[in-house]
C-alpha cells in the first residue's frame, strides 16, 4: 500500500515536469516527435533508477559515516556523470540495439536536472532503499508520461495556424500550462 | 567586442531565459514571486561569475579530454559556498528555493558559459560576460516572478497592489508558470523582430 501511494504520487499528483518543474530542458528540446520522445523516456527511466541506487549507497556509506554531508551536490553530480559514460559504454558493448535507441539521448541526461533532483529528494524524503528506487522509476515513468502526451499534442499543433509571435516555444509553453493544469486534477487524490 | 558590449549582450539581445531558453527549470520553479525569482537570479549570478573566473584561470592547465568534468567540480564548489552561505545568513530565502539550489550544478547556462566562453577568453572577459548573462538571468526570473505575483496574489515585492482576493491563484501554481513564460517569450519575440 505505501508503495503504491509512492507511485501513484509521483506519477500524477506531484508529476515530476509538470509540478516540480525538473527536467524542462529535454522535456521542450525533445518532445517534437513521439519516436524521440519515447527514446528519451526510456534513457531516464534506466539513468534516473540507476543513479538513485547508486547516490543513495553513497549517502549511506560514505558520506553519512564521515559526516561529510555538504559535500552531497559534488559527489551526487561527479557519480551521475561517470555513471552516465559507463551505461553508454556497457550498452555499447552488451546491446548494441538498446544502444542505438537511447544512444544519443545518453550525454544528454547528465544535464537532466531530474536525475539529480530525484537523487536529492529521495535522500530528504528519508526513503529506505527499496523505497527509494520504486521512487526513482515511478518518478521516470511520471517524466515519460508528461513527455509522450506532450510530444503528441506538439505534432498536432504543428498543423496549427498561430500568431507570428505565439509559434514555437510560446506556444508549447502554453500548452504545457494547459497540460499542468489537467494534471493539477489529480491533487488530492493521495 | 567592447566588454560594454560584451556586458550588455546578456540582458536583451541574448538573454538565457527568454531567448536562448536555457535554465528552464528554476526559471519556472522559483518565480512564484519577484524576490524568489531574484535571489535565485542573484546566486546563479554569483557561481557564473566565480566558475568563469577559475576556469579562465586554469584552461590552460585542464587537459582536453577531463575538461567537462573538471568544470562542473568547479561550478559544483561554488554551488555548495553558495548553499551553506544561504543556508546560515537567509533561511527563509533558501527554504523557498529548496532543491533549486543545488541544482544551480547542472543550470546549463552555468555549464554552457564555462564551455563556450570562459575556457577560451581572458579573464576579465569571462567576468564581464558572467555578469552580463547573470543579471539577464535575474533580470528574466524577477519580471516573471513579478507578473505571476501581481497577477496571482496582487503583490509586487511583498507590497500589496490590489486586493488578493481579486487575484487568480492560478499563476502562483504550476500552470501559471509555463502560461505566464510562454506569453512572456512571446511578447520578447515580438519586440526583437521589430527591432
Amino acid at each position: 500500500m505505501e508503495y503504491l501511494i509512492i507511485i501513484i504520487s509521483a506519477i500524477f499528483v506531484n508529476n515530476v515536469v509538470l509540478a516540480q518543474f525538473l527536467g524542462i530542458c529535454p522535456f521542450l528540446g525533445v518532445s517534437k516527435k513521439i519516436g524521440t520522445a519515447v527514446g528519451m523516456s526510456g534513457a531516464v527511466t534506466f539513468v534516473m533508477t540507476l543513479a538513485t541506487i547508486v547516490t543513495y549507497l553513497i549517502q549511506k556509506f560514505v558520506l553519512d559515516p564521515l559526516s561529510i554531508g555538504y559535500l552531497q551536490t559534488i559527489s551526487f553530480i561527479l557519480v551521475i556523470a561517470s555513471l552516465v559514460q559507463l551505461v553508454e559504454i556497457i550498452l555499447k558493448k552488451v546491446s548494441p540495439a538498446l544502444y542505438q535507441a537511447l544512444g544519443v539521448f545518453l550525454p544528454l541526461i547528465t544535464t537532466n536536472c531530474a536525475i539529480l533532483g530525484v537523487a536529492i529528494l529521495t535522500i530528504q524524503k528519508e526513503y529506505n532503499l527499496l523505497e527509494g528506487v520504486v521512487y526513482a522509476f515511478a518518478t521516470a515513468i511520471g517524466f515519460g508520461l508528461a513527455l509522450i502526451i506532450f510530444a503528441g499534442i506538439r505534432e498536432h499543433l504543428d498543423l496549427a495556424k498561430l500568431p507570428k509571435g505565439l509559434k514555437g516555444t510560446p506556444i508549447a509553453l502554453i500548452t504545457a500550462g494547459i497540460l499542468a493544469m489537467a494534471f493539477m486534477g489529480f491533487s488530492g487524490i493521495v | 567586442m567592447s566588454q560594454l558590449k560584451n556586458f550588455t549582450k546578456g540582458i536583451l539581445k541574448e538573454n538565457p531565459v527568454f531567448v536562448l531558453l536555457l535554465g528552464m527549470c528554476p526559471t519556472l520553479g522559483v518565480t512564484s514571486s519577484a524576490i524568489n525569482g531574484m535571489g535565485m537570479g542573484l546566486a546563479t549570478t554569483f557561481v557564473l561569475m566565480m566558475s568563469n573566473i577559475v576556469v579562465s584561470m586554469v584552461k590552460d592547465f585542464i587537459p582536453d579530454k577531463v575538461r567537462i568534468p573538471s568544470f562542473i567540480v568547479i561550478i559544483a564548489t561554488f554551488v555548495t559556498i553558495v548553499q551553506l552561505t544561504m543556508q546560515a545568513y537567509l533561511p527563509a530565502l533558501f527554504e523557498n528555493l529548496g532543491l533549486f539550489i543545488p541544482l544551480i550544478v547542472v543550470n546549463c547556462i552555468v555549464l554552457g558559459r564555462a564551455e563556450a566562453y570562459a575556457s577560451k577568453q581572458s579573464i576579465v572577459s569571462s567576468i564581464v560576460d558572467g555578469a552580463g548573462i547573470g543579471i539577464g538571468f535575474t533580470f528574466a526570473l524577477t519580471l516573471l516572478g513579478g507578473v505571476r505575483e501581481f497577477l496571482g496574489a496582487g503583490t509586487f515585492f511583498g507590497t500589496s497592489i490590489y486586493p488578493e482576493k481579486f487575484g487568480s491563484l492560478l499563476f502562483v501554481l504550476a500552470p501559471g508558470a509555463f502560461i505566464a513564460l510562454g506569453y512572456l517569450i512571446a511578447v520578447i519575440n515580438q519586440i526583437n523582430r521589430a527591432k
